[in-house]
Formats: C-alpha cells, sequence, structure tokens
C-alpha cells in the first residue's frame, strides 16, 4: 500500500506542522514540501502567549519556534497568511483563499483549535480570547495597575492569565459556571488546590457562575450579567471557555469530522491524509479510547510520529504516547501525565498549599491512568510516568509509590 | 555535534531526559534541563535529535558538524 510521495502539503503552520515538517526532513524525505498557514508569522509558540508575553518578560520574537535559518535548510514551500478553505480528496487538491490550489500526495491536517466565544461579543472593545499573538499583545496592552479584568471561564488558559494579571497589579474576577475551577480537566481535588493559591493571591473567585450577557456603554464593554441578575463591572473580559477546532475547511471533504478530525491509532484520517496536534482525535491505544488532547508536546511528537508512518507505511506503528501538560501559575509549576479526563477516582498523596506541593494520582477502572504534581521532583515524576505507559494496576501503583 | 541548552527557556518537561538519559538530565529543585554532555557519541545523535524536536520549549540547539 505504499504510494509515491513526492509533494506534502501541510496545513496549519504552528508546532505540530512545523514538527511534521521537520520529522520529515529528519526520517530523510527530499521531496517537495508546502506549508500552508494562515497567520502571517513564522511558526511560534503559544504557551508563552498567557506567560512571559503577558508579563512582559518575553518580547514577540523570543516566540520563534525555530531560528529563519533553520526554517530555510527545510526547503519548504511556504505559503503563510493565506487559509486553506477547501479540500478536495479524489483530485488530491488543497484549496486556498486566494483562490490557488495545493496539490498533494499526502496531506497533514495540523490547523489546531480557536478560541471559542460567546455570541454577542463580537466587535465589541474591551472583549478578548486568548490565541494567537495579536490576541495577547492586545491583552497586555490593557493590562495596568488597578484596572479590572473580569475572567469568564476558569480553565488552565484562565487561571495563567489570572496569575500573570494578578502579578501584573491588575484586579481579578475569575467566573467559572462550575463548582470548582479547573475541575473539568483535572478533578475537584486539584481544582481546589489551584483555587487556594488564586485566592491566596487575591482573585476573586465566582463558581456557579453563569454568564447570561456582556454588558457594554457605547462600544465597550463594561461588564457581565449573570443569571441571577448580578453585573460583575469590568474594564476588560477575557472569554477563556474552551477551543473550537478548525475543520470548517474540510467540510465537504469526506473525512469524517466529529469534535476535532477524526483518525485511527496511526493518525491517519483517509489513505493519505493524516491529523497532528490539537485538531487531531485519534485512537490512543495506550489507553484504549479515542482522544484530542491540546497539550503542546503532544503536537511536536505526534508530528513525529506521523512523519515515521507516512514515510515508512509498512513499518508503521501505532501513536500510543503518555500525554503530558505543564501550566505555570504564579509561583508554582503543575505537571501532568497521563489522560485525567473521564477519570473515575482522584487520589490525593500530598497536598500542601504552603509547601506548594500537590500529587493527585488518577484511576479509571482498576488501572493507574494519571498522575498531576506540583514541586516534586523531576525524578518522583518520571518514576509515575513509567508506570502510567506500562499500564500499572491501580493497587500496584499505590504500593509501588508510597514506598518510594 | 554540539548540544547546547537555553536554561532560562525550559520547561521542565522532561522530555529530553526520556529520550536520551545519557545527554540530559533535570535539576531537582526545579526540573531544569541539566546537559551532561556536550558532544555526545554518534550512537546518541538520533536520540538528541529527536530530544531538540520534541523539546516544547525549542530550548535544545544542535550544531552539526
Ligand atoms: C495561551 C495558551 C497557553 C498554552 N499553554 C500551554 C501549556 O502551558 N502547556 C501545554 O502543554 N500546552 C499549552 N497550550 C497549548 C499549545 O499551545 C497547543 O497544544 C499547541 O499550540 C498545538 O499546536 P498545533 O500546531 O496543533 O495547533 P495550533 O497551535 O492551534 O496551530 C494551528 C495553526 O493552523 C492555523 N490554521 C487554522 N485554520 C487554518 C486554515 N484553514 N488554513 C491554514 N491555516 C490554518 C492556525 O492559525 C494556527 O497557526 C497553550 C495554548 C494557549 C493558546
Ligand atoms: S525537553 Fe526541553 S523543556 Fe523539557 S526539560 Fe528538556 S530542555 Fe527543558
Amino acid at each position: 500500500m505504499s504510494r509515491v510521495v513526492n509533494q506534502i502539503t501541510i496545513v496549519g503552520a504552528s508546532a505540530g506542522g512545523l514538527a511534521t515538517a521537520e520529522a520529515l526532513r529528519r526520517v530523510g524525505y527530499g521531496g517537495a514540501i508546502t506549508l500552508v498557514g494562515d497567520e502571517p508569522q513564522l511558526p511560534y509558540d503559544r504557551p508563552p502567549l498567557s506567560k512571559q508575553l503577558l508579563a512582559g518578560q518575553w518580547t514577540p520574537g523570543q516566540l520563534a519556534l525555530r531560528p529563519e535559518a533553520d526554517i530555510d535548510a527545510l526547503r519548504l514551500e511556504l505559503r503563510l497568511g493565506v487559509p486553506a478553505t477547501g479540500l478536495d480528496t479524489a483530485l488530491q487538491v488543497v484549496k486556498l483563499a486566494d483562490d490557488t490550489c495545493v496539490p498533494y500526495d499526502a496531506l497533514i491536517v495540523a490547523t489546531g483549535v480557536r478560541a471559542r466565544c460567546v455570541p454577542d461579543a463580537d466587535g465589541v472593545a474591551g472583549v478578548h480570547t486568548l490565541r494567537t499573538l495579536p490576541d495577547a499583545l492586545g491583552l497586555k496592552e490593557r493590562l495596568r495597575p488597578g484596572r479590572h479584568l473580569v475572567i469568564v471561564g476558569a480553565g488552565f488558559v484562565g487561571a495563567e492569565v489570572a496569575a500573570t494579571a494578578r502579578a501584573l497589579g491588575v484586579e481579578v474576577t475569575l467566573l467559572e459556571s462550575g463548582p470548582v475551577p479547573l475541575a473539568p480537566a483535572v478533578g475537584e481535588e486539584a481544582g481546589r488546590f489551584l483555587t487556594g493559591l488564586h485566592h491566596e493571591h487575591g482573585v476573586h473567585i465566582h463558581t456557579g457562575a453563569a454568564v447570561t450577557e456582556i454588558v457594554r456603554i457605547g462600544g465597550g464593554v463594561a461588564g457581565v450579567r449573570l443569571a441571577d441578575g448580578t453585573v460583575v463591572p469590568a474594564d476588560d473580559v477575557l472569554v477563556a471557555i474552551g477551543s473550537v477546532p478548525n475543520t470548517e475547511w474540510l467540510a465537504r471533504s469526506g473525512l469524517t469530522v466529529a469534535g476535532g478530525l477524526v483518525c485511527d491509532a496511526y493518525c491517519m484520517a483517509a489513505p493519505g491524509v493524516y491529523g497532528v496536534g490539537d485538531v487531531a482525535c485519534w485512537h490512543n491505544p495506550l489507553f484504549g479510547t479515542a482522544m484530542r488532547v491540546e497539550h503542546r508536546t503532544n503536537a511536536a511528537e505526534q508530528g513525529l510520529a506521523v512523519a515515521r508512518n507516512l514515510l515508512d507505511p509498512d513499518h508503521r506503528r501505532p501513536f500510543a504516547p503518555v500525554p503530558y501538560f505543564w501550566s505555570d501559575q504564579y509561583d508554582i509549576k503543575v505537571q501532568a501525565y497521563g489522560h485525567l479526563r473521564d477519570h473515575d477516582e482522584a487520589l490525593v498523596l500530598d497536598a500542601d498549599l504552603k509547601g506548594r506541593q500537590l500529587l493527585v494520582a488518577y484511576r479509571k477502572n482498576d488501572r493507574l491512568v494519571g498522575v498531576l504534581a506540583a514541586g516534586q521532583t523531576p525524578k518522583t515524576l518520571r518514576a509515575w510516568r513509567a508506570l502510567i505507559a506500562v499500564r500499572t494496576p491501580w493497587a500496584a501503583a499505590l504500593t509501588n509509590t508510597t514506598a518510594a | 555535534m554540539k548540544v547546547s541548552v537555553a536554561a532560562a527557556k525550559c520547561v521542565a518537561a522532561g522530555q529530553c531526559v526520556l529520550l536520551a538519559p545519557e545527554v540530559f538530565d533535570q535539576r531537582d529543585e526545579d526540573g531544569v534541563v541539566v546537559l551532561l554532555d556536550e558532544t555526545p557519541g554518534p550512537e546518541l545523535h538520533d536520540a538528541v535529535r529527536e530530544s531538540a524536536m520534541v523539546c516544547p520549549a525549542a530550548a535544545i540547539h544542535l550544531a552539526e558538524s
């Protein structure tokens, strides 16, 4: 089933797309690579947007994923600043917004996700989302001491911005529709620990808060109205209520899109078409489930796996990583390994807010599936990761590690 | 091959240590990368290149000779 591949087209020019291009060259592919991206900049890194960039510690130049010379060395045909608008899998061409077409022998879909917004917020000055460099620069401009930022949605992006904004002297109110901030991602136990951290730093937290309206005066934001009628006043509002996969351009392609581009365990969506990064929902055999993870390391690792599977289909291997992410909030780095969502139990092994220490293990059925930690040594974390990677039963994992 | 690391950019993800423990380690206190071997032998080059590629902070630089 090998196909002759001389033209590989990658759509999405960020962490996942660039990693794939780099991996293709590293694995020895000498043919043409076209990298299409709707953002005009050379590929840059997103995690610092809510951290060092927003805090004013880094300049936009420091976000570059690779120096320009390294990108030149990849011999890419770069089509930046122009979105893909359609895909014809029969003719094997990608259609671009400037009415040109890019053919392919193999296609990589790496279009990521965008921030979800609230319906009535379009064009209201002072209402922000955070996904791109211009988003971050626009928000940064407004974060001044004494101003009031209301953050709708206490996920990781919302929580990180809360921490960065507090350090800049901004008044911050965090609104969460659920009972505990961050709980959907990491469970209530870890969520409560992190909530404590935000309380400690003077963030006003409203849980069970359903936002019904962005209140405006003239063309600008004045606050947000909650279901109980209260209005929380704001100079700025950050809407951080999750993301939407960028799959509209695949609409009439025949590919299966269901909460992301659906791929198999080899990250293949159809013959010759692969998904990489935040946009890809693939079957991870290590956990026996389909997953789509919005984690920086996954984009790079999946790019590498796809490059190998694409170029050597006879020796292709399922992509079965232990997902990993980190988050920086105040002086704490939270790190997590595994598949934390949909766990049956989260067991707190260590939680000391003053000592900045946290260790939570996650169980699904009778298996250890994840760990989340702060203030633990790298060795401890790697030991947990190793247990997750070999599908350690829950009981064995606990005796193993409490003894260590 | 000459390896260098930008400790200031490192986010302590530890992907490099998983891939090339002979070349990279992490500080106990904050997990920041420690370079053990600036000029690793040829048998380690693939693992080091892979580390540089998947490092989520683009903190590992290679000068190939
Ligand atoms: C503020 C912020 C903080 C984060 N912090 C962390 C963190 O601490 N730890 C962590 O693990 N992860 C973090 N992440 C997540 C991490 O940045 C993502 O997992 C990573 O960027 C995924 O890379 P990707 O290439 O798959 O997708 P993206 O980075 O979303 O890139 C997709 C690219 O495709 C482009 N595109 C979309 N549609 C089209 C189209 N039709 N045609 C052409 N191009 C298109 C997009 O504009 C974009 O440039 C953070 C993300 C954000 C926004
Ligand atoms: S992979 Fe990169 S970010 Fe992670 S520890 Fe190594 S150098 Fe630091």
